[in-house]
């Protein structure tokens, strides 16, 4: 059975986009669980909100796209940082379970809250017009804002990576997952760069969640699957490491591409089988060390 | 140990009677929905509260028991008795490949591994064709128990329901309070420990998980008999977390703990349904609640309150 | 960037217990106890039912001299509205249907006989669990005597089921699929507005005839769009056309873009859209980001409502071909009829499923007070088959048999923004399709309560 071109190439290309999420919403979570060890639930509810932002500040304060990509990550990202400062810095000595729980919980009140308000199908977010239209690259016809998606994913994942891996800051902060009294030692404040991290990744899911808006309409539920399907993703890559998670979410957004062309009816299990053997044969993941 | 056991058999059997009498006061309905998913909190309980593994995928069990319990009745005309039967195979049968999976992991490995699991079944119903998809499986017939009780009036399909969970929960008390047991809480408290007092810590772990999921699919091929229907709701990861909130709330590792949750929260369902998505909010609220400030659930703290009293001397 | 994992689960259970040196005995009664109390606690809040209630004021004639003794499960007549409020299939039930109910029960004037009629309505969130759980809830505990609307076929076929069981009645003005006077045809059961049947012998037809012979069909993957891609496949090929494939959608999508990926490379001059309400919309969004028209292939809404055009616009909307029962725009009786739901329903226009409820009730209400019962449902719907339709909103009528209820369908066109005089101005009449040809034939149908 022979595949056109177009049809495997089209499908690839909308697997690069899912994985430009996978990516952005995982190097997210890896961040946040290497330096808090807490699986943050919240993330796919905090990521809608991202994209419910947007979508506020456009219908009320008339802000568009732009402003948003910088406006939104931040309202969260302090929103972030209250719930670490009042809820998860109390858990910091108990089993890390209990902060899988709380932050599910949090995901419970944040999804019925939008639900509540919004219903559960979608508000429209517009795509902005300078990214409006589509280039036709010969084997598809390529829409101008799925191609900015990917771009700026791989921008912001590169930059992140950058900073954690070779900047100073970056060396805190891994130093603080290995040791953290002894930084503490060394003047560093470590709970305040605790609380930044869970900041920042929160910022990060929430601009994915921006990014998100114009292509996946702005509904209460869009975190929600997702972030399961992130979860694997992350267990895959190996949990807590940055280039792992980042390098999974493109690959396994394209696997799960191809599988779509090639076989259909498995493209919402593919993840999850190819978890469950990384598991057999790897229990830390592709990239991550052994615990 | 015997006044302990009597104290025990006073409690179990007062709570056997309290149920006996409540359909006569209550929706038997609901009663029922109440019973099923208390055995089932009571399965997650015991992963969580005496093994110390949490599960946060239960709902392939409860899901794939109810699919095979209304294919096996609705498809094959099994009696109902067969059909939870086979209802419960299946579960273990799926416990058993997914136990064996993540036993690999612990902690939070463990229950995110559950989950992606629970996912990727939940997948594969959502593709079968057998399922049904979104449509599920309906019109499920509840049969002749045994070929002469009929199951079609609400009262006999209530005492065969309250039959099945009182079996059930003695099932997982005996359990508990057996050398299998205890070799499970030493496993709990110090698994290297008990790694060298020569215990095959694998081997324990996954018949406690298998017993967990066949337990929890009893739950679930009883609720597809009485509500005569399978649907995806079952297989869906807030189920998960729907029994992961009862048995916190109840109580982790108490044994009336998920009993008390399940018809706390089953009650709240039933009271909010009407304010739709506001039920999602109270669940959170609860979770988040219940992790800072209620970790015991309902069942410990009033326990540790009676300890409480009975340790401070009368007043003067 | 991972921190050695040492602290064991057992950790979990240790923060749980307090300090347990004595009393393990006083915590086991105590914890039976707690499960006492607790139980009787919460039973004692089981009284309340899960639904809204609501007594329609009676501003009709003035009563009848002779107090009329009508029976009803309880003291009231009691019309369940079991719809979608807050899903993708809202805006085209939903609370409308709630108005819509309420309108009819005022027409008659709030009560049949001396009993009055009240209304009640549950969200079922599109899911056949939670949707057979009201109704259950509904016929056993707080006496309905009627359940209408049920938009989501999954959710139509569970509760017509139950229905039958408890011998009440069931008035579908919501789901689509021909099966619930099919092979899952009940005597309880009647099947207002439309059908798959229709839809496809609608819109299906029209445009093959004109020239879209070649199809792919975009289907929701769930009775009504199951059914629907199967009546319209039928259509195509009985008119000479051919389906070259199809493609399944979860309920609710939220990215269509593979789908349609796989439709573009199909290459058939239509794609069938064989879903509704919020899919539809998106779906339509979706082909036009992709530029599916500019390569030269049709999109077919098979079901589209007035709301999805409101909600589209009338620039990515016009040209659409589509079947529908109702058009407030249709003549004087439509028209005053939607002018009185508009002002109660903020402003929108009534969609034909919202029609489709008012007259269900209206209809109902004759047949209960005909009978004088309202108890046993199979008497009540066969009293309804028994008695022809007449209402404002669909004209003339009748329900078979089978339980479907037969009118004339119409095919309309949406107007371009330059020919639409303003808002809900939409439709433009293509097609008047009789009721004897709209619908599935009585001697094809699979339905039992036919065949003897």
């Amino acid at each position: 059975m022979s595949i056109p071109p177009q049809a495997l190439f089209g499908q690839l290309l909308i697997g690069l986009i899912n994985g430009s999420f996978y990516a952005l919403l995982s190097l997210g979570l890896a961040i946040i669980f290497g330096l808090l060890n807490v699986i943050n639930f919240a993330h796919g509810a905090l990521y809608t909100m991202g994209a419910f932002v947007a979508w506020f500040l456009l219908q009320y304060a008339g802000l568009g796209y732009w402003p948003a990509l910088i406006i939104a990550p931040v309202v969260v990202g302090a929103f972030g940082v209250a719930l670490e400062r009042t809820m998860l810095k109390r858990l910091a000595k108990l089993d890390p379970l209990y902060g899988l729980l709380l932050t599910f919980g949090v995901a419970l009140v944040i999804q019925g809250l939008f639900r509540i308000q919004f219903g559960s199908s979608g508000q429209p977010y517009e795509i902005p017009d300078a990214l409006k239209g589509a280039t036709n690259v010969g084997f598809m016809v390529l829409p101008n804002y799925r191609a900015w998606v990917i771009a700026s994913s791989i921008a912001v994942c590169s930059v992140t990576w950058y900073v954690i891996e070779r900047t100073k800051l970056g060396s805190y902060l891994r130093a603080a997952t290995e040791n953290p009294t002894l930084v503490r030692a060394f003047g560093i404040n470590v709970p305040r760069l605790v609380t930044l991290t869970y900041g920042a990744g929160v910022g990060l899911a929430a601009l994915a969640g921006v990014l998100a808006a114009p292509i996946y309409r702005v509904s209460p539920l869009m975190g929600a699957d997702q972030i399961i399907v992130v979860f694997a993703v992350v267990v895959i890559g190996g949990m807590g490491s940055i280039f792992g998670s980042i390098f999974s979410g493109f690959a396994l957004g394209l696997i799960e591409g191809l599988t779509k062309v090639f076989y259909p009816e498995a493209s919402d299990t593919i993840l999850f089988v190819l978890m469950a053997i990384v598991l057999v044969f790897k229990p830390a993941g592709l990239f991550g060390r052994a615990a | 140990m015997s006044p302990l056991k009597d104290r025990d058999a006073a409690a179990f059997l007062a709570m056997a009677a309290l149920l006996a009498v409540a359909p006569f006061v209550a929706y038997p309905v609901f009663l029922m929905k109440a019973l099923c998913f208390a055995l089932f909190a009571c399965a997650f309980n015991l992963l969580i509260g005496y093994v110390g593994l949490l599960s946060f995928g239960h709902a392939m069990f409860l899901g794939g028991s109810a699919y095979a319990a209304a294919h096996a009745a609705k498809v094959w005309g099994l009696p109902p008795e067969l059909s939870l039967l086979f209802g419960t195979a299946c579960s273990a049968a799926l416990g058993l490949v997914v136990g064996a999976l993540a036993i690999r992991r612990q902690g939070i490995y463990f229950a995110m591994i559950t989950l992606g699991l629970a996912q990727m079944v939940y997948f594969v119903f959502l593709r079968s064709d057998f399922t049904g998809g979104e449509n599920g499986i309906q019109a499920v017939p509840r049969g002749k128990l045994f070929g002469f009780i009929d199951l079609d009036g609400t009262m006999t399909m209530y005492f065969v329901v309250l039959a099945i969970f009182l079996a059930g929960f003695a099932l997982i008390y005996r359990t508990i309070h057996s050398p299998f047991g205890e070799v499970l809480k030493a496993i709990r408290e110090h698994e290297p420990r008990a790694i060298s007092l020569g215990y095959d810590v694998d081997k324990y772990k996954l018949l406690a998980f298998v017993l967990s999921a066949a337990l929890a699919g009893l739950a679930g091929s009883t609720k597809a008999i009485v509500f005569q229907l399978a649907s995806l709701t079952d297989a869906h990861w807030t189920m998960s977390g729907d029994v992961v909130l009862i048995t916190l709330l109840g109580g982790l590792g108490r044994v009336y703990g998920p009993v008390v949750g399940a018809f706390v929260i089953v009650a709240l369902e039933n009271y909010l349904s009407q304010f739709g998505a506001w039920i999602t909010v109270i669940q959170g609220a609860i979770f988040v609640l219940c992790v800072l400030t209620f970790r015991q659930g309902i069942v410990g703290e009033i326990a540790s309150l009676v300890d409480r009293a009975r340790a401070r001397p009368p007043p003067t | 960037m991972k921190r050695t994992h040492t602290t064991k689960t057992s950790a979990l259970l240790r923060s749980t217990r307090a300090a347990r040196s004595t009393g393990r005995l006083g915590a086991r009664v105590a914890s039976a106890l707690a499960t006492s109390a607790f139980a009787a606690g919460v039973l004692a809040a089981l009284a309340t039912p899960g639904c809204k209630k609501d007594t329609p004021s009676g501003a009709g004639p003035a009563g009848s001299t002779t107090a009329e003794a009508v029976k009803a499960a309880g003291n009231a007549i009691r019309i369940g509205v079991l719809t979608d409020t807050s899903g993708l299939y809202a805006d085209l039930a939903g609370q409308g249907s709630v108005v819509a109910a309420k309108m009819a029960v005022e027409e008659v004037g709030g009560k049949v006989g001396d009993v009055p009629v009240e209304v009640v309505f549950a969200d079922h969130q599109n899911k056949a669990d939670i949707g057979s759980n009201v109704a259950r809830q509904w016929m056993d505990v707080d006496k309905v005597d009627v359940i209408v609307d049920v938009p989501t076929s999954s959710v139509a076929l569970a509760v017509s089921e139950l229905v039958k069981q408890k011998n009440k009645v069931l008035l579908a003005s919501g789901p689509g699929s021909s099966e619930l006077t099919g092979k899952q045809c009940s005597p309880n059961t009647v099947h207002w507005t439309y059908d798959t049947y229709a839809l496809a012998n609608g819109t299906g037809k029209a445009l093959v005839k004109t020239g879209g012979d070649t199809w792919f069909f975009l289907t929701a993957d769930y009775a009504f769009g199951q059914s629907l891609e199967k009546d319209t496949s039928a259509v195509v090929t009985a008119s000479g056309g051919k389906v070259l494939g199809s493609v399944k959608h979860p309920l609710n999508a939220s990215d269509f873009s593979s789908f349609l990926l796989q439709a573009q490379a199909s290459k058939a001059k239509i794609i069938g859209l064989a879903n509704a309400g919020g899919d539809t919309i998106n779906a339509i969004k979706s082909a036009s980001e992709f530029g599916v028209a500019k390569g030269g292939q049709k999109l077919a809404g098979l079901l589209v409502f007035i709301s999805d055009v409101h909600a589209l616009g009338l620039p990515t909307a016009q040209g659409l071909n589509l079947t529908e029962a109702f058009y407030w725009d249709k003549d004087d009786q439509t028209r005053a009829f939607s002018k009185k739901f508009a002002e109660k329903h903020k402003g929108a226009m009534p969609t034909m499923v919202q029609a489709g409820v008012y007259a269900s009730v209206v209809h109902y209400l004759k047949a209960v007070k005909e009978l004088k019962s309202a108890a046993d449902g199979k008497a009540v719907v066969a009293k309804m088959e028994e008695m022809p339709t007449d209402d404002t909103v669909f004209g003339k009528g009748t329900i078979r048999k089978d339980g479907r209820k037969v009118h004339p369908m119409y095919l309309y066109e949406v107007k371009t923004p330059a020919e639409s005089k303003g808002p809900w101005d939409y439709y433009k009449l293509l097609r008047e399709i009789p009721a004897a040809e709209a619908f599935r034939p009585l001697e094809q149908s699979e339905c039992p309560l036919v065949k003897k």
